[in-house]
């Protein structure tokens, strides 16, 4: 007599976005493992088509609430590398010290509120803070200095309006980039304090073959500029991009998948950063990737929580060299013209790798978008490993077998909502 | 048995910003939800609470056939029910789909139209179900949120003002971009609420917070126009993150 399970969520919590997942076990094997991403689609890539270039930042911000500093700035060097403009000196270090903003508060979200929950048994993060009061206030404050970074130069933590195509409206004065400073030597020293704590979590195992794909930089932790370089050979200039990755449509979900050329999935976010430029992370944070025990090189999705701890150090550690390196510079932009062609972007949003491609016109008018969220290429990833571990744990429970498979999604942190140009779970027994 | 009042967070088609300003609020996330029962939040919790629920925040505009029927649901499980943002107040940048044909939007972004399910149209979600409160912005500011569920949890009238984003410029003492620099600027005829932040960092106002109480937007337009800009520009500026709220729409279908 054969037996069937189901195994399945209908609403994904402590993701951003909506989504569902859906296992299907027949006589203890998996048949069949779905992410289902049923965020309503919204089209931006269709109605970017007539605007003009200066207005894509703040349009494509929208796509995300969490991280919107990934898509201002994704769109703005795409539209700056069209019309042939680098944007340099401080305003390059502008540009990377509000990112490290965007990091901070959304890693510290996910790792404190959305994903340590799960390894300590708490429905969420208020719960948490009855038996832990001091580490979610803890979080919340580091969380405040990175939207206090994002504010400061970006006028408000989320939709940030100060940043445009050439740079920004305006650019701070050293006095007020100075008022940062205390919070930022603070929370470094918090941060490494989570970093020991989310150490002591237990893992479970799951360890496959992954090919990671990140930006790359000779001389610093690629975040906004750099080669897209993969543990598989991969070593390509963002404009080729589309040569080598390629989505498809699959019916169970509005956010498209997207895959390596001739071998498959691809893994983005904090593991792949993490094993691709370890030597280029600041001697502190790879001195407590050291201390904590993760070495230089992880496999394991779960430890992502451990890798995302390693950059919020990163972050502060950055943010502070740049603030007290900074030289307020002449001008808050430079100028940039329209010109008829395609330009492309691409920067590490706390999920991983986001593309941009625009085509404009000689006014400057956007005749072609295509935008790629980190979730869209972890997609099949996520399901991959969802895959392998309710095969290799088939025979817990149908409760613990659930917690663990939403744990393995929120290693990913999806943002469904980016990813929908995505989350239910369901595991079937039979 | 708890007594404290239920709060449940619910999201229609959005970024998911508006209630992440709930998570915003690091100073006051903890004495907000020792005040209520966070009953169904589901970007912060998995522990769902069955309702009714006291005051319900809604995120997000209808999209789809099937969030047509959910916000039904919703609103009957809400004794008070709030929208929070431009896409749950006035459908939000993706309403831009409601001046062309959605048809061909899904096939610019989707290989098999065939399986993406849409309403022709993305619309608030006062449009669909009576709404007690609409909160403006793209996004909303946080502490407008923390002032209206105070409001609501405490029975009084919520303090937001509906005047336009001149006045807050006027308190700042920000000089006027469209005067002193000829920028674009939606500020006079621009609810309250950011701050009158983008004037603050020298550039012009974009809408976010949506049409003022009584803007005279033709007015803005004529003033536009003397000052050389041209009708694809007025389109533009006025179908940006409330492009379908009602002064809005007229205006920029006044100058197609």
């Amino acid at each position: 007599m054969s037996s069937k399970r189901t195994i399945k969520v209908d609403y994904l919590a402590r993701v951003e976005g909506e989504g569902a997942m859906h296992v299907d076990i027949k006589d203890g094997k998996v048949e069949d493992v779905k992410l289902k991403i049923f965020e309503p689609p919204r089209f931006f890539e269709a109605f970017l088509r007539g605007r003009d270039f200066r207005e894509v930042p703040d349009i494509t911000a929208r796509i995300c609430g969490i991280c919107p500093i990934a898509y201002e700035l994704g769109a703005s060097y795409a539209m700056e590398d069209l019309c042939g403009v680098k944007v340099e000196g401080p305003l390059r270090a502008l540009r990377r010290l509000i990112y490290n903003g965007e990091w901070i508060e959304s890693h510290v979200l996910h790792l404190a509120m959305l994903h340590a929950p799960d390894f300590l048994g708490y429905e969420d993060a208020i719960a948490m803070a009855k038996d832990h009061p001091d580490v979610v206030k803890s979080a919340l404050r580091l969380k405040k200095i990175g939207n206090d970074i994002m504010v400061l130069l970006g006028g408000r933590e989320i939709h940030p309006i100060n940043l445009k195509v050439g740079g920004f409206y305006k650019v701070p004065t050293k006095k007020e980039l100075r008022t940062l400073l205390d919070d930022l030597k603070w929370g470094r020293d918090a941060a490494i304090e989570i970093g020991k704590l989310v150490s002591t979590f237990t893992f479970p195992e799951l360890e496959l073959d992954y090919e990671f794909i990140a930006m790359s930089h000779l001389d610093e932790y690629a975040i906004i500029e750099g080669q897209l370089i993969s543990n598989k050979g991969l070593d390509i200039p963002i404009r080729e991009y589309d040569n080598h990755l390629v989505e498809s449509h699959v019916e169970h979900s509005t956010s498209l998948h997207t895959n390596v050329k001739g071998r498959g999935t691809a893994h983005v976010g904090p593991l792949a950063r993490f094993n691709l430029n370890f030597e280029q992370l600041p001697e502190l944070a790879k001195n407590v990737s050291q201390e904590i025990g993760l070495g230089r090189h992880c496999n394991n999705p779960f430890k992502s929580i451990m890798i995302r701890a390693v950059e919020v150090v990163a972050a502060f550690d950055e943010s502070i060299k740049i603030i007290e390196d900074y030289e307020e510079p002449d001008r808050p932009s430079v100028d940039v013209h329209p010109r008829a062609g395609t330009g492309y972007g691409c920067t590490e949003a706390p999920r991983g790798i986001c593309y941009h491609r625009y085509t404009i016109d000689d006014a400057g008018i956007v005749q072609d978008a295509k935008i790629v969220s980190p979730t869209a290429v972890n997609q099949p990833t996520i399901e991959k490993d969802l895959w392998h571990f309710v095969q290799s744990n088939i025979d817990l429970p149908d409760e613990k077998l659930q917690w663990h498979c939403e744990q393995a999604i929120r290693n990913y942190d999806p943002c469904i909502s980016c990813s929908c140009h995505f989350l239910k779970l369901t595991v079937n027994r039979r | 048995m708890s007594k404290k009042p239920k709060l449940a967070v619910y999201k229609f088609a959005s970024c998911d910003g508006c209630q992440l300003s709930l998570l915003d609020c690091e100073d006051e996330l903890l004495a907000i939800a020792g005040e209520v029962e966070i009953a169904n939040f589901p970007e912060a919790s998995r522990a769902v609470q069955e309702g009714p629920y006291d005051v319900t925040l809604v995120e997000g505009s209808v999209t789809t056939p099937h969030d047509a029927e959910r916000i039904k649901e919703v609103r009957q499980q809400s004794k008070v029910l709030i929208t929070i943002g431009a896409c749950a107040t006035a459908g939000g940048i993706q309403a831009l789909r409601n001046f062309s044909d959605v048809k061909e939007f899904t096939s610019i972004v989707y290989a098999k139209p065939q399986y993406i399910s849409t309403l022709a149209t993305s619309t608030p979600i006062s449009d669909h179900v009576p709404v007690d409160f609409e909160l403006r912005g793209c996004p909303v500011n946080k502490y407008q949120l923390i002032e209206l569920i105070c409001a609501y949890l405490n029975g009084r009238k919520p303090n937001i003002p509906t005047y336009s984003v001149c006045v807050e410029c006027k308190r700042r003492m920000t000089p006027c971009v469209a005067v002193s620099k000829g920028e674009m600027c939606l500020g006079p005829v621009t609810q309250a609420g950011c701050g009158a932040l983008c004037p603050a960092y020298t550039r012009g106002c974009y809408g976010c917070f949506g049409p003022n109480e009584t803007p005279n937007t033709s007015a803005l337009s004529e003033w536009w126009t003397e000052h050389g800009r041209d009708k694809a520009e007025l389109v533009r500026a006025f179908r940006g993150f409330n492009a379908w709220a009602e002064p809005f729409r007229k205006e920029s279908e006044r100058h197609e």
